[in-house]
């Protein structure tokens, strides 16, 4: 227990106050250490690459050509992949995500609905090596021996075929994308099960007592409301897709070209710096995964940024109405 | 009451069924993913995982047998740097932002946070290899627990922070109203209430961090033996799991299934005991 202060001799309280000086200076130092660190990360990126952008220049971005041999480095093959593997994780886990979001957030009962979100959020606490274990002897072979070969068939026909091309090796950026939705899973339910649940009650009984079903109501009306917060959680699941590390690693293939084929082994930004980082020799090869780190980051960073914004928009819109 | 099943009715109610029962098994797939991760690591991990496993040193490529040891020590290891480091300096950070930060910095402050937690841990990694392992010449723990610090920080700080903040104002009111100074209220009566909820942030933010693999690829690398000291490269679990999986050798495939059923074991305890009993009552951070 803390005594009166009127009990206290002037000296000695007036210490105590100061001690709520010296308190706040202290714990400053260590929220400004957060900043400190994050200017830090960024110059060190930039310097370490700096090599590679004196030496490449904006045609790093646009360069196809990877040869540690030649000292020749272009970022657009890894850019590529990243970019479809992550899109093709959304396609497949948008839809999924949002659906379960809505059962668990209008049908489910609450017992159920909690006790599933708290399943999802388990789910999301699985390390992504352990995603790329399992795809590895699970998914992988599965794709080999039975997807890849399926879709051959289906998309058999022109404009199609040419995106199901080329021998089925299991590996590739569909694999990696359907590891990347099974992670993104947690994001976007979470997240969207959160804006749906900020929709104010007077608008679904609004929609219902005019007539409206259960399903008009939450398609016409809940989804419409909350679609900021959605959005917003569609960008974090990008965000975090873009940057996947391991997972993604074990699965994509390995290989330092741009294919159209969707089945075809490729290779992201993560995926060949967690490869090559360690091994790295030569100061320019070192500089151009630091560059292609440094691509990643920004990438993120505005992806991120956004779903922030979303999300902050529609908890303000549901907080002010109900 | 009877509602006139026209034929555009009909089709609606046909909608909302079909529609409803579609959102409903969204949900049944999205769960069932973690049952099946579940299911394959039992099955596969189950017959891996025995006691020269927790107490052996990995055979090399051909010989049967052996275990990882080394790599749960020093995954051990590297946590508890990572802890060390991230803890103390993630719950100050937080204390500020709830009870000091004036508006505008505290936004900054906040921001950043959020945004190095956003940051891709691969990135994380070419950090730490540039500021430690880089400057020092070589692989080590050290690299590996302040590549894992740096993302423990954000976390901690932004729950420390949810949780002070969701101490109802009028017990820090009655304890300054009883001539106790700010910093006295923070330290006896602010911080004790919000105590759970740090605490389960703090060992979700652990939990988290002991399943990262990217920072530590290039920071404490990995090493087949014991490591004698924080200065050299150490092995750690999500490492051995990732270079035993992908190596092309059937026992060293088994190895890794047991140190994933290892790993992921570790982490939904941590979990679980995080969720249900120490956070009885509060409302978790996202």
């Amino acid at each position: 227990m803390a005594t009166p202060a009127a009990d206290l001799r002037p000296k000695y309280k007036k210490a105590l106050i100061g001690g709520d000086e010296l308190a706040k200076a202290f714990t400053f130092l260590f929220a400004a250490l957060i900043l400190v660190v994050t200017v830090l990360l960024v110059l060190e990126l930039w310097r370490t690459s700096s090599p590679a952008k004196e030496k490449f220049g904006f045609g790093f971005l646009t360069s196809q050509l990877w040869n540690p041999v030649t000292d020749e480095y272009g970022a657009l093959p890894f850019i590529y992949g990243t970019v479809l593997t992550s899109f093709l994780a959304l396609l497949i886990a948008v839809p999924l995500g949002v659906g379960a979001a809505i059962y668990l957030s209008e049908l489910a009962l609450p017992r159920v609905s909690n006790a599933l979100t708290f399943l999802v959020e388990l789910l999301a606490a699985v390390p992504s090596v352990i995603f790329g274990l399992l795809a590895i002897f699970t998914l992988v072979p599965a794709m080999r021996d039975y997807v890849q070969p399926a879709l051959q068939k289906i998309f058999s026909f022109q404009p199609l075929a040419p995106f199901f091309d080329g021998p089925t090796f299991g590996v590739g950026y569909l694999t990696a994308g359907i590891i990347l939705a099974v992670m993104t899973f947690p994001f976007i339910i979470s997240v969207s099960r959160e804006a749906l649940m900020a929709v104010p009650r007077e608008q679904r009984e609004a929609a219902l007592a005019l007539g409206a079903t259960k399903w008009e109501s939450t398609w016409q009306i809940v989804l419409p409301y909350a679609k900021l917060g959605i959005l917003g959680s569609v960008f974090l699941g990008l965000a975090r897709a873009l940057g996947e590390t391991m997972a993604v690693t074990m699965v994509i293939g390995n290989s330092e070209a741009i294919h159209q084929s969707i089945i075809s082994p490729g290779y992201t930004i993560a995926a060949v710096i967690a490869n090559n980082f360690a091994e790295a020799s030569g100061k320019m090869f070192t500089s151009a995964l630091v560059e292609l780190g440094l691509v990643l980051f920004a990438l993120t960073m505005l992806i991120n940024g956004f779903a922030q914004l979303m999300i902050v928009l529609t908890t303000k819109k549901g907080a002010a109405k109900s | 009451m009877a509602i006139k099943m026209t034929p555009r009715n009909r089709r609606r109610l046909i909608v909302n069924n079909i529609m409803l029962s579609a959102t409903a098994i969204c949900a049944v797939i999205t769960v069932s993913s973690l049952f099946l991760i579940l299911m394959y690591l039992l099955k596969n991990g189950g017959q891996s995982v025995d006691l020269n496993f927790f107490t052996q040193l990995p055979k090399s490529p051909g010989e049967l047998g052996g275990g990882m040891a080394n790599a749960i020590v020093g995954s051990a290891t590297v946590v508890a740097l990572a802890s060390v480091i991230g803890l103390p300096i993630g719950f100050l950070a937080g204390v500020y932002l709830a009870e000091f930060s004036p508006k505008g910095f505290g936004f900054l402050v906040r921001y950043t946070a959020d945004l190095l937690n956003g940051v891709p841990s691969i990135v994380i990694g070419i950090f730490a290899w540039g500021l430690i392992v880089h400057n020092m010449h070589h692989f080590s723990a050290l690299a590996g627990g302040f590549a894992l610090s740096l993302m423990l920080i954000p976390i901690t700080a932004r729950g420390t922070e949810q949780f002070l903040l969701e101490v109802p104002r009028t017990m820090r009111e009655g304890a300054l109203a009883l001539g106790a100074p700010m910093w006295v209220t923070i330290a006896t009566v602010i911080v004790p209430a919000a105590r759970k909820g740090i605490m389960t942030s703090m060992i979700l933010g652990v939990a988290r961090i002991s399943g990262e693999t990217a920072p530590l690829l290039f920071t404490a690398l990995g090493n087949q033996y014991w490591a004698t000291s924080l200065n050299e490269p150490t092995a750690s679990l999500p490492v051995m799991i990732f270079t035993h999986a992908t190596a092309p050798y059937e026992d060293w495939h088994r190895q890794a299934w047991a140190a994933g059923l290892v790993l992921l074991g570790l982490v939904f305890v941590a979990n679980i005991l995080a969720r249900t009993i120490v956070s009885r009552g509060a409302s978790l951070p996202k």
